[in-house]
């Protein structure tokens, strides 16, 4: 017993870390005698429950088109090479789109990387910082001169997506919301718009030309600039209604004027 | 005058409006401030309101006191931003360790409790104090591993904790049974042993059977409702060492939260009369 006495506490906690998720054989000394009880397996057990539990919580239309059993045991492999890097579990899993896209178990399944981060984008608008959604009426005091200089920002919890590989927006509402269609799925490509403007978040579909309109906005992009990005991606855009559709579901907090010397 | 906090309740989401609106006397929620660690919406807002009705404690489980490093600075100005806006009745912690490295292990990790490991922790302990500008009470671990090089017992290690750092301490009855059962020790002694005077509040939880090795291994599971054994060290408790804020914890198998409150009022009417010696 007089080994212990020369583990440092950093030691121990190294040891037992490493213990956490390797071998059991492979225990470094300082921690040796513990792997060896039988209870060790709590730890373990607590520790990549906790992990997979909080990565269901986070992806559960992921979870709720694979399957518990299929997700949990890929959640399994990703937990076991991504520890969570911040003590609050709400973030982690920044990296499980990524992780479904390159895990062959799922190539398959080529909207499921999509979805997993429509589930995340969810999640970034449900914790983003309050804020009242800008209203239609914020333009009617505006000199129309002034239009196409002035910024749209876009509202803190707004989120937006653009899939080109398939109808992922729809195969997420389906698995997010009760008594979703189950009709047919036209298979193009789609957009998602995930907004907050009051206390629940809300999602709707968004076209080419709303993704790169929202992207310039924000990028502070004035609104003449973002328009003309609108239409790059879409020619025939309509952008009255683009622009209404947008603030119809909260997805601006601000409008704010170019300042004196910038017109 | 703070209030005066008798029996309470683990706050859970999917009990909010009713543990908002419940009227009953006394009643206070405890809360992890990890779930609340968000820049705004609907949780944010759960909480506010009830805390407008009712004491709301804090009760972390990441500050990883017992790592040998400081509490990550980022994390500690984050929950002093959420004290600042809960104004919570207690903050406590666990003594226990969960990051290390840049790595969040989302358990409680045991330690030896070595000389070294005492002045780490009386440090950062110290450190959270500061930072989050309040007392905060240490939790007693669950016990699952017999490990060797202990220069502590553990409650001598709390108390001198305690006296170092002027931190309360928060006596987890269920933990002292769980880790009693494990480690072979008797609960009673322990309970009746623990320091009276830091003890600023207390929890009470389910535990169940290790599914792998059955009655050898008793875990700290928080699936189930409050053991009479468990019952039972409680009343010996309060009776020596007189009212004190008692928490039921439910983490797993959440029942309805009627079921909640009968625990939590079993609880209430064990706790002594605080003015009995008025009366």
């Amino acid at each position: 017993m007089h080994a212990r006495a020369t583990v440092t506490l950093a030691q121990f906690q190294d040891a037992f870390s490493r213990a956490l998720s390797g071998e059991p054989a492979q225990a470094d000394a300082a921690v040796a005698t513990l792997v060896a009880q039988p209870a060790f397996a709590v730890y373990r057990n607590t520790v990549a429950k906790g992990c997979i539990d909080a990565l269901q919580a986070n992806f559960p239309a992921v979870a709720r088109l694979v399957g518990e059993e299929w997700f949990r045991a890929a959640a399994a492999i990703y937990v076991a090479n991504e520890r969570p890097a911040e003590p609050s579990l709400l973030a982690y899993g920044e990296s499980f789109p990524r992780f479904l896209r390159a895990f062959p178990p799922a190539a398959e399944l080529p909207y499921l990387p999509g979805v997993a981060r429509l589930d995340r984008l969810w999640t970034e608008a449900h914790v983003a910082a309050d804020a009242s959604a800008l209203e239609h009426s914020a333009f009617a005091s505006l000199d129309p001169e002034l239009l196409g200089g002035a910024v749209l920002h876009p509202h803190p919890a707004a989120r937006w997506a653009w899939f080109d590989e398939g109808p992922v927006f729809t195969i997420w509402r389906r698995n997010r919301e009760e008594g979703a269609d189950e009709g047919d799925i036209d298979w193009r490509a789609e957009g998602a718009l995930i907004t907050r403007p009051e206390e629940a978040v809300r999602w709707t579909s968004v076209d080419a030309a709303g993704c790169r309109f929202l992207d310039a906005c924000a990028q502070g992009q004035p609104i003449a600039q973002a328009l003309e990005a609108a239409l790059g991606a879409d020619p025939d855009a309509n952008l009255v209604r683009l622009v209404s559709g947008l603030l119809a579901a909260g997805a601006f907090a601000q409008l704010t004027l170019p300042s004196r010397n910038e017109r | 005058m703070a209030p005066l906090l008798t029996a309470g309740l683990g706050l859970k989401p999917q009990h909010y409006a009713e543990a908002r609106d419940c009227p009953a006397a006394g009643l206070w929620f405890e809360a992890h401030p990890e779930n609340y660690l968000v820049d705004g919406g609907p949780r944010l807002r759960w909480l506010g309101a009830i805390r407008e009705r009712h004491p709301v404690s804090l009760h972390g489980v990441a500050l990883s006191l017992a790592a040998d490093a400081p509490p990550d600075a980022a994390h500690l100005r984050r929950l002093r931003g959420l004290a600042d806006r809960i104004e919570p009745a207690l903050v406590s912690e666990h003594l226990a360790w969960s990051a290390w490295r840049g790595a969040y292990h989302p358990d409680l990790l045991p330690f030896p409790r070595t000389n070294e490991a005492l002045a780490r922790i009386s440090s950062n302990v110290s450190a959270a104090q500061e930072a989050l500008g309040r007392r905060i009470a240490v939790e007693n671990p669950s016990h699952y591993l017999r490990i060797d090089g202990h220069d502590w017992e553990e409650i001598d290690f709390l108390s001198e904790l305690a006296r170092r750092t002027g931190c309360g301490l928060l006596l987890d009855v269920n933990n002292v049974f769980v880790s009693a059962a494990n480690l072979g020790f008797d609960a009673k002694d322990y309970i009746d042993a623990f320091p009276a005077a830091h003890v600023m509040e207390i929890h009470l939880a389910g535990h169940s059977l290790d599914p792998a090795l059955g009655e050898r291994l008793l875990v700290d599971s928080h699936d189930a409702p409050v053991s009479e054994a468990v019952w039972s060290l409680y009343a010996r408790l309060v009776s020596r060492i007189g009212p004190r804020p008692t928490l039921i914890e439910r983490d797993d198998n959440v029942p309805e939260f009627a079921e909640l409150l009968a625990e939590r009022d079993r609880a209430h009417a064990l706790l002594p009369a605080p003015m009995a010696k008025a009366a």
